[in-house]
């Protein structure tokens, strides 16, 4: 029995290697769905009161404000760094405000908020429902007649949903300031020009296109912390591995995200604001 | 005597790992039923199969002679709230302080005025022998092992269930206060005339609370065509069983499971 056991998986070959991997992807793929679909069917029946809600925002929202904030303020003064350089060999350093506000607004700000945020608040949203999991308190809920999706991931998905692009705005905000700071005061550009050129080439469109991407970068770190907390497995490392999984998954689909949204955006950009 | 659950041919998997295989149990009205048995056996998948907090892979679970699954979603909510639960871990909310979690379901499921809800709290953490004074506002975490049991105790009987379920009450717990626990449990019973149904290793809660007793015995080391269930009867003939593996559990004697320390 041992020996047919492990002559059968010495046969195992890449093929069936692939197989798996691309069967588990499209199974968590298509129980990740399933997942949002049983939440989304929970908001309105299951709309949580306010006691429940906002210490949820208050986590997800406030807590998080420092760290949007000091990583806004870094995207802005790290864009003017690398920008300038590659600027002042064309003697075109005045035109720096565009560039730094063009890719913070639709691209650095929503992603790098969205990296950290499913950082600090996706890992965290694992953790404490993979613990709820394995204590058991998950099925305490269910006991007392509260259904768990909508007393604990409705909460957290609407507070991802409406703070998460929120927070993305202070992010921008400070590295739109940050931005200008360091490419006039320390890098020397003109204040006026700075502005000026940035009035020019940045549109609300940009604006929009990140917050939209913001939008849905908080539900999808939301559904996949919620959905890793509720499978996690048995033990510490159980728990761990929910957290990481969250962490490693959100980033995944952001960027899968970003780049969908961002060729999405381009094409419609001509229907939509010309 | 009506049977307020009854377990058909219920069977139950984990993956490809079965932990139950054809189990067919009936829990009698205003009894107290003891499952027994070695760890990983089941008994505490089984009391979940009966409170429907996990669904079976295969057989029927009835509720007053219906099928759980012929009722609806919102059915099965509301008459799970006959049902009470203590958890292993007693499984209380963290986040919450201990008169939250008392009033949990209250807040949940009734739409009572907070006095009512607040006295209701008061009572039943008397009841369980706590000061509401001084554990109202712990949270789980500030709570000792025996405490934390009794507090989910108050939470289920917060409920006035009809059936109390309680996974491992003693596990974990010094000898005094599990038969503070063994004595809570019966005290429940004589005051709210409540079904039990007790999973344990603690031959002491058996003794003193079981009218009936069932062991299940791990599947792994049975062979396919016999039954889990190895014992039913009254407390008194399993400490007298002459199958030797009910008389060596009881009597907590590993037997020639001893050879297993051999291995290695």
């Amino acid at each position: 029995m041992m020996k047919s056991q492990a002559a059968e998986s010495q046969q195992l070959t890449f093929v069936h290697h692939l197989g798996q991997a691309v069967v588990g992807f499209v199974t968590l793929a298509g129980d990740l769905t399933l997942f949002g679909l049983r939440m989304a069917s929970w908001i309105i029946p299951g709309w949580p009161r306010g006691n429940v809600l906002w210490p949820v925002m208050y986590q997800i929202g406030v807590l998080s404000l420092p760290v949007i904030l000091i990583t806004g303020g870094f995207i802005g003064m790290v864009l003017s760094v690398q920008a300038y350089e590659q600027f002042a060999l064309m003697h075109m350093e005045s035109q720096l405000g565009t560039v730094v506000n063009v890719t913070l607004l639709k691209e650095l700000g929503p992603v790098l908020a969205a990296v950290m945020l499913a950082g600090r608040v996706g890992s965290a949203m694992a953790a404490q429902l993979g613990t709820m999991r394995v204590t058991e308190q998950i099925d305490a809920l269910t006991a007392l007649g509260a259904n768990p999706v909508a007393y604990l991931v409705v909460p957290r998905f609407l507070a991802c949903f409406l703070l998460i692009p929120l927070l993305t705005l202070f992010a921008d905000g400070i590295g739109v300031l940050s931005g200008w700071w360091f490419s006039t005061q320390v890098l020397d550009v003109e204040s006026f020009y700075y502005w000026h050129h940035s009035r020019r080439f940045v549109t609300s469109y940009d604006l929009l296109s990140g917050i939209l991407k913001s939008v849905f970068f908080g539900t999808a770190i939301s559904l996949i912390a919620c959905h890793r907390g509720f499978h996690s497995r048995a033990g510490a490392e159980g728990v761990g591995q929910a957290a990481t999984e969250a962490f490693v998954y959100s980033f995944v689909v952001i960027l899968g995200i970003d780049f969908l949204l961002g060729y999405l955006l381009m094409e419609l950009y001509p229907i939509l604001w010309k | 005597m009506s049977s307020l659950i009854e377990l058909e041919n219920v069977s139950r998997q984990f993956g490809t790992q079965q932990v139950l295989r054809d189990i067919t149990l009936s829990v009698e009205t205003g009894k107290t039923l003891v499952l027994i048995g070695e760890s990983g056996c089941g008994k505490s998948v089984t009391m979940k199969l009966m409170m429907n907090l996990l669904p079976p892979s295969s057989g029927t679970v009835l509720w007053d002679g219906r099928p759980v699954k012929d009722r609806t979603e919102k059915e099965i909510v509301r008459e799970r709230l006959r049902f009470g639960y203590l958890f292993q871990g007693a499984a209380l909310f963290d986040s919450l302080t201990v008169f939250e979690n008392v009033a949990f379901g209250l807040r949940q499921n009734r739409r009572l005025h907070p006095k009512q809800i607040s006295q209701t709290v008061h009572e039943r953490l008397r009841d369980v022998g706590l000061d509401p004074a001084i554990v109202v506002d712990k949270k789980p975490a500030e709570l000792s092992g025996g405490m934390r049991k009794r507090v989910g105790l108050a939470r289920a009987l917060a409920m006035d269930p009809e059936v109390m379920l309680y996974d491992e009450p003693t596990t974990g717990l010094d000898p005094i206060m599990s038969d503070v626990i063994n004595e809570l449990i019966l005290r429940t019973r004589e005051r709210c005339n409540v079904t039990s149904i007790v999973v344990t290793h603690d031959m002491n809660t058996v003794q003193k609370v079981a009218d009936r007793v069932v062991m299940f015995y791990p599947l792994a080391r049975l062979n396919p065509e016999d039954p889990q269930i190895i014992f039913d009867g009254a407390a008194e003939e399993a400490f007298e069983s002459l199958d030797p593996r009910v008389s060596q559990f009881v009597r907590g004697e590993a037997g020639e499971r001893l050879q297993e320390l051999a291995i290695g």
